[in-house]
């Protein structure tokens, strides 16, 4: 088993104005491969942002983030556009789906950007959302879509790429019990499938689902415990 | 992401706001019409004016009243009218100061109304003489020119434009005919042929042409003095002599030096030298408003562009986290751009093209379409989209994908 991510003192500082708030404040932390990690913690302690930094959404102030082996801080944004295409599917708390393109379009996206032939990115992108539960809605647009379904077509986003992690902020936030079961779901069958995922989420049920989890408060990792070793990950 | 790819997800995005970019097309499809249009209209009334002056032949002096040298004022105090006689026409036309002139024929005009029964037709009457019709190389369709006799005699004769004939006498033919002129009766004895040149040379086919004493009779002119005097040189060579001649005698005459000349001598090459400056002042001006108008159409998408990466920096924002690197957000809006400067472009030349089939209808005026113009109108639409959409677009392409994911 490899370190997928590997964090080393990262801070992040933001600046609005004159005023500075200093979001993450020495953050380190090792994920492995095929892990699955909750990040947990109180709102406004930094979740979001660390996520962000995860996903290369946004770079860190200060400290080194290895993804994969590559330290992204050596990175420009082209490269880091590509190490998101390549290696991370995300999944948002808003969905974030294209309105206008139906389901299959959306999953196709990141394809496109992949530089994937047409006929091979629908056909991807058609078996994502088979995997999904959602092979009889390729052509609904999202206003179309339950809030349940419309995150299963964005989980579906996230997968078809096949990447190395899968970062998912929130993905339940906007859902009712029986859509956060199936997400969920979801997210156990992509666990054992090998795929490593580390969820952000608030809600201690979420949390538990995951092999491991990490308790984060006022920028700084408080916590650091496995909720399970079924699975036999998540020991350090 | 390859360019069609680009390219349709252009389209795509041109289609998902229409009227939006419907409007911003129409901005670039007036100024592309309308620089189009215009520069056809310069280029028309050009060749018009060549294709008439043309039509006078090329070894005329046209001699007229009032100095040419722009100390206009001045001079003119002496009455611009009255500084050519028919006099100097026949000091012209007998001189032997004057070799090189072959013949001369002075011509007065005025304006007068041809009746014909119940048909009523106003024109410009010319009093001159036999001359004329050599020295103006003017032929006849029907009938004849009146003779050196009938000149002399004040003849109550008269020759018509062919306008002015099928005016008078629709599809009848004129000659022997009579019509009626203050009260007395004229005979058509001939029609002219039509001078050959369209639109605004409907002038030089409307008129209606009688010997001098027949003039001075029906208007009740006193006067002996003249509006042009035609002089036609013995060969296209020895034009810059006979204009030599011609204006030393007439300075002589009238007792003034050539500097100061109260009368001024045109040639075919000057009246075409003078004309085309009329005309590129006239299409410069027309062009650069249509131009600011292409300008404004331009400042129309970038304005849209910069609305719609606003609009869509969400979007943007979701792109980038997907992957899209800044080249590629960037190049999706300058394609999306270039895409409206070109529909823009291409709706606004066949919109010229066809304005220029239907505006000569309404106006009395040739529109030519010139291909040098329609390329760079349209090479000019693309460029405008293509430019103004760098600025939207590389702002599009520089926000880091949290802030515009974050935006609202
Ligand atoms: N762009 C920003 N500019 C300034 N401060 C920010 C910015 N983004 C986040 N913050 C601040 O950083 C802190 C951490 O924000 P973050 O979004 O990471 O919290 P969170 O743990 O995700 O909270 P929640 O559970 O409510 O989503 C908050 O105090 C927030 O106000
Ligand atoms: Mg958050």
């Amino acid at each position: 088993m490899s370190a997928l991510i590997e964090l080393d003192g990262v801070r992040k500082t933001y600046r609005s104005g004159s005023v500075e708030f200093e979001a993450l404040r020495g953050i380190d932390m090792t994920v492995q491969t095929g892990e699955y990690v909750a990040v947990i913690g109180p709102s406004g302690s930094g979740k979001s942002t660390l996520m962000n930094v995860l996903g290369c959404l946004d770079l860190p102030t200060e400290g080194r983030y290895v993804l994969a082996g590559d330290d992204t801080s050596l990175l420009d944004e082209a490269a880091l556009a590509t190490i998101r295409n390549r290696r991370i599917g995300f999944v948002f708390q808003q969905f974030n789906l294209l309105a206008s393109m139906p389901a299959w379009r959306n999953v196709e996206l990141p394809l496109v950007y992949a530089g994937i032939p047409r006929a091979e990115r629908r056909e991807r992108a058609e078996a994502a959302l088979s995997r999904v539960g959602l092979a009889d809605r390729l052509a609904n647009r999202p206003g179309e879509l339950s809030g349940g379904q419309q995150q299963r077509v964005a989980v579906a986003r996230a997968l078809v790429t096949e990447p190395d992690l899968l970062l998912a902020d929130e993905p339940t936030g906007n859902l009712d019990s029986a859509s956060t079961r199936d997400v969920l779901a979801l997210f156990d069958e992509l666990h054992e499938a090998g795929r490593t995922i580390v969820l952000i989420t608030h809600e201690p049920d979420v949390a538990s689902r995951a092999g491991r989890n990490l308790v984060i408060d006022d920028g700084l990792i408080t916590s650091d415990r496995p909720r399970s070793t079924l699975r036999g990950v998540g020991v350090r | 992401m390859s360019w069609w790819e680009t390219v349709r997800s252009g389209l795509a995005a041109i289609r998902a706001h229409r009227l939006r970019s419907a409007l911003t097309v129409l901005g670039i499809v007036i100024g592309i019409s309308s620089v189009i249009l215009t520069v056809g209209l310069g280029q028309g009334a050009q060749q018009e004016v060549e294709e008439q002056i043309d039509a006078l032949g090329s070894n005329l002096l046209i001699v007229s009243p009032g100095s040419s040298t722009n100390s206009s004022g001045m001079r003119g105090g002496f009455g611009s009218a009255s500084t050519l006689t028919f006099a100097d026409a026949t000091a012209i036309a007998d001189s032997d100061v004057v070799p090189d002139a072959a013949a001369v024929a002075p011509a007065t005009t005025s304006s007068v109304s041809l009746v014909n029964g119940d048909t009523n037709w106003t024109t410009s009457l010319v009093g001159t003489s036999t001359a004329w019709s050599r020295v103006r190389s003017r032929d006849l369709s029907a009938g004849r020119f009146f003779t050196s006799a009938e000149a002399e005699r004040g003849a109550a004769v008269v020759v018509l434009g062919p306008d002015t004939a099928s005016e008078l006498f629709g599809r009848q033919s004129p000659v022997g005919q009579q019509l009626t002129v203050n009260g007395a009766r004229l005979t058509v004895v001939g029609v002219l042929s039509s001078s050959g040149s369209s639109a605004s040379g409907a002038s030089e086919d409307d008129m209606a042409v009688v010997p001098v004493a027949t003039s001075s009779r029906l208007t009740g002119s006193t006067s002996d003095t003249v509006s042009t005097i035609y002089v036609e040189a013995v060969s296209e060579d020895v034009l810059a002599a006979a204009y030599q001649e011609v204006q030393a005698l007439l300075a002589n005459r009238h007792g003034v030096t050539t500097a100061e000349a109260d009368f001024s001598i045109a040639t075919q090459a000057s009246l075409v030298e003078t004309a085309n400056e009329t005309n590129r002042t006239f299409t410069v001006l027309l062009g650069g408003v249509a131009g600011i108008s292409l300008l404004v159409g331009g400042i129309g998408v970038m304005n849209i562009m910069l609305v719609s990466v606003t609009e869509r920096v969400r979007e943007i924002g979701l792109r980038k986290a997907l992957g899209a690197a800044p080249r590629v957000i960037r190049r999706q809006f300058l394609v999306e751009a270039s895409l409206l400067g070109l529909t823009g472009g291409v709706v606004g030349v066949l919109l010229g093209v066809v304005g220029a089939q239907v505006l000569p209808h309404f106006i009395d005026q040739a529109v030519a379409i010139s291909a040098v113009a329609t390329i760079a109108a349209l090479a000019t639409a693309l460029a405008l989209g293509v430019g103004f959409g760098v600025y939207p677009a590389s702002r599009a392409a520089r926000l880091t994908p949290i802030d515009a994911l974050r935006s609202e």
